[in-house]
């Protein structure tokens, strides 16, 4: 038994997401050979390194028991507005990227400000901001997309170091920051705190109305990120990009053990969980099931991580 | 009692949760037509044995025999089906539906999906009747008081032909006469052949109303004895496994300057102009009924709720207290009432219950020195004698008590100067309950002001050096413990003692 007093079978269940992940891998390599190939596996990867990173702020949200949908409107947004600023507006692609940075915490903040000032439930706040910030995106690009970025931008989101891209290294850099943050820092805890009982939080002295702005924060920062480097891998900036792609964003967390609750999870998961999403979409495609199919056992995925978190829940 | 069948025999039930083992190898018995109390401190496996009963959960291994037959209960509904029924201390009913829906909820009487409500109403009625209970089955159950709701589901439970009904801690939240009724309907089941499990921190009440009484403890079965053979202390200290020390502790101290005074204090709702002096070495309790006002006095001084007229003096200074934080900075802390709701974070391991407000000493630019935190979380682990496996435990596997004794825990890290403890032993049994009685007398030996507010008259009495008793609002008297009695506090209580009368306090 270790110091946390788990039993095996409570182990079994905490690392579920890890066995989840190892079963899909075996099915696929087992339906197709060209699963377990080194270059499809850093494919996968690298498909999967952006969703990731924005599940990673994702994560922050869920822990307060918030969610944010309006991610993958603010990927778009951002995404343009780093192209647009770097090449429309000739800032430069330092600039603009650093702007962008910018604009997905303001656009956080805004939900933030919503959630804890204007007393909006977390899912409609950012429901309405989802709406808004993939309007502003068409706005912003007439609808066309915007191209011309220039090789430092494209380099982002091709470009390899040692042999591995250089999104699945941004990614892996957010996740051990993330993580060291959410274990080893007093905002780490005061989150798990605010989602585990926001009353005793306030009455700790601690101001869970500033943590909850901070999560939102931080998931703008984060989803601009995402479609920065979404930006650069396509080489232009799309105004419909990462369409519903919050729900791969909300689903990665869960399915790595985030609690919708509140207050339990942490990063480990959400990237494992991003990665379970990431080599379903892979192995689903080398084995030639039509991408229609392929939202519906995406949605069937999802409805079943839920499951199990409800069903954990009402066991305690 | 050995000659008839047994209604119900339990045989060697054990159940482990995840890295703890609630239940080892449990006997329990009961025979037709019995009250048999079951007894044992919090943790000490009665809730899960109930489970088990009932069938919310299921035993790893263990015979259940009912009415001579070995049965199997893998869902409430067996249970049910079987005769057993169970009232929970938090009331299942629904609110806005009527006495007569409630009681026959999923079962209601009529033809192709029509209900004939006169036969509902009539059938529940007459159930009420049978208990002679007072209530108007057409009523919604959300106007009936908690004991006319209490009613109200044991005539579900006769409703469902029960042989046994199991009830956990039903007079919790009944005052004396709602407890003298409730008794008188448990008797008259008793002589109708119903077997009663009865479920109770309260041993007087145990002792009043049970024949046999069956002690747990951490999980394992302690003994069954007739109740007229025993006596409270053998209770306790079956409960408990030890002889059990003072559960009040002698008062050495010496009440040093004022800590805390208030003039006229009202927070617009409640409280109505609170005059009260505290000092430093000194514990005040502050007695009175639900509704008296003493939750928004905490609530007031700590800032939680805006005081709109009056003042607050802390060490001699007028403050003004608008927060939690304001309030932690001139070093008051407070322990809520509600110790799952407000105290502690069930999410969270011991160590971080423990340091969460005192991360200035523990982070250095945000980071947390976790050598640093860990010993802290430690010293106070020692110091109050948390019983827990480990420091990284999840508080949620801890008793009540230990949970209580981690949120003091946590203030006592702060060092404040004043502690205000808003019922302070709810819920907690005997054996810790004493450990915080003294830990509150050392804290205010060691000068700490503290300000008690408790609905046990015993602990008032015995853990305070004064006495204060609220009544709607105001404060309707003033005791030194000497002179304080129950019939006193409860005149000044109930409003029948006006502050005219009391005693001349220096």
């Amino acid at each position: 038994m270790n110091s946390n007093g788990l039993s095996p079978l409570a182990l079994l269940s905490r690392f579920s997401v890890v066995f989840i992940l190892l079963g899909i891998g075996i099915i696929f390599a087992l339906g197709s050979e060209d699963f377990l190939v080194s270059n499809n596996l850093l494919n996968i990867a690298l498909q999967t390194s952006i969703i990731a990173i924005v599940a990673i702020g994702m994560t922050f949200t869920i822990l307060t028991a918030g969610i944010d949908l309006s991610v993958g409107s603010v990927m778009a947004l951002c995404g343009a507005l780093a192209a647009g600023l770097a090449v429309k507006s000739g800032l430069g692609t330092f600039a603009g990227i650093s702007l962008a940075l910018l604009a997905g915490m303001v656009i956080g903040a805004v939900n933030g400000l919503l959630i804890v000032r204007g007393g909006m439930p977390p899912f409609v706040a950012t429901l309405a901001m989802m709406a808004v910030a993939r309007g502003l995106t068409l706005v912003y690009t007439d609808g066309r997309p915007i191209a011309g970025i220039d090789e430092a931008f494209i380099w982002l989101g091709n470009g390899k170091i040692l042999g591995i891209p250089a999104p699945i290294i941004i990614m892996i850099a957010i996740a051990v920051i993330a993580a060291v943050v959410l274990r080893y820092t007093r905002f780490g805890v005061y989150v798990y705190a605010t989602g585990g009982n926001e009353e005793t939080t306030r009455l700790a002295g601690i101001s869970p109305q500033l943590i909850k702005l901070s999560v939102y924060i931080i998931s703008g920062f984060t989803a601009a990120l995402g479609g920065i480097l979404l930006t650069a891998r396509l080489w232009s900036a799309q105004p419909n990009a990462a369409t519903g792609w919050e729900l791969d964003a909300i689903a990665a967390p869960v399915l790595g053990g985030t609690s919708l609750f509140g207050g339990v999870g942490g990063i480990g998961g959400t990237v494992a969980g991003a990665f379970i999403i990431g080599i379903l979409s892979n192995g689903l495609n080398l084995m030639g099931i039509s991408s229609y199919y392929q939202q519906v056992i995406k949605g069937v995925v999802f409805i079943l991580a839920v499951v199990l978190d409800l069903f954990t829940k009402r066991k305690k | 009692m050995s000659d008839t069948t047994p209604l119900l025999q339990m045989a060697k039930i054990t159940k482990t949760y995840p890295g703890v083992k609630a239940l080892k190898a449990v006997d329990f018995e009961v025979a037709p037509g019995e009250i048999h109390a079951l007894v044992g401190e919090n943790g000490a496996g009665k809730s899960t044995l109930m489970k088990v009963l009932t069938g919310s959960q299921l035993s790893d291994s263990g015979q259940i025999t009912w009415k001579g037959q070995p049965v199997s209960i893998k869902n409430p509904g067996d249970a049910q089906t079987l005769g057993i029924s169970m009232i929970h201390q938090e009331l299942s009913l629904i609110p806005h539906l009527t006495v007569g829906q409630n009681i026959f909820l999923g079962r209601e009487f009529g033809d192709a999906g029509f209900v004939n409500w006169k036969t509902v109403y009539s059938q529940a009625q007459a159930l009420l009747n049978r208990l002679k209970v007072t209530v108007d089955a057409r009523t919604e159950v959300r106007f009936l008081s908690i004991a006319q709701q209490q009613m109200v589901e044991v005539a579900k439970a006769l409703s469902l032909n029960a042989d046994l009904i199991a009830m956990d801690e039903p007079t919790s939240s009944l005052t004396d006469v709602e407890t003298e009724v409730l008794f008188r309907v448990m008797r008259s089941l008793k002589e109708a052949g119903v077997s009663l499990i009865f479920i109770s921190h309260r041993l007087e009440e145990v002792f009043e109303i049970s024949d046999r009484i069956t002690t747990l403890r951490d999980g394992a079965f302690v003994g069954t004895k007739k109740t007229a053979n025993l006596t409270e202390a053998e209770v306790v200290n079956m409960m408990v496994g030890r002889e059990l020390g003072e559960l009040y502790p002698a008062s050495n101290r010496t009440r040093q300057g004022v800590i805390l005074q208030t003039a006229n204090l009202q927070d617009g709702k409640e409280l109505k102009g609170i005059d009260l002096t505290l000092h430093k070495g000194e514990i005040l309790g502050v007695a009175g009924l639900v509704g008296a006002g003493r939750t928004a006095l905490a609530e007031t001084v700590f800032g939680i709720r805006r005081a709109t007229t009056g003042e607050i003096r802390v060490d001699g200074k007028l403050t003004r207290i608008s927060s939690p934080g304001k309030a932690i900075k001139l070093g008051i802390g407070l322990v809520p009432e509600d110790r799952k709701l407000q105290g502690v974070f069930l999410n969270l391991a011991v160590k971080d219950n423990i340091y969460i407000s005192a991360m200035n000493q523990i982070t250095l630019w945000g980071f947390i020195n976790l050598r640093k935190a860990r010993e802290l979380a430690q010293r106070f682990v020692d110091r109050l004698g948390v019983r827990t496996p480990s420091l990284g435990q999840r508080i949620r596997n801890l008793s009540g008590g230990n949970q209580q004794k981690v949120v003091i825990a946590r203030w006592l890290t702060l060092n404040p100067r004043l502690l205000i403890l808003d019922e302070p032993t709810r819920g907690i049994d005997i054996g810790a309950k004493a450990e915080i009685h003294n830990l509150m007398s050392d804290l205010a030996a060691q000068g700490m002001g503290v300000l008690m507010i408790s609905s046990e008259l015993p602990e008032i009495l015995n853990v305070s050096d004064r006495i204060l008793v609220m009544h709607e609002g105001r404060v309707t008297a003033e005791f030194r413990r000497d002179e304080a009695t129950q019939d006193k506090i409860m005149m000044a209580a109930t409003g029948g003692l006006n502050r005219g009368e009391k005693s001349n306090e220096q």
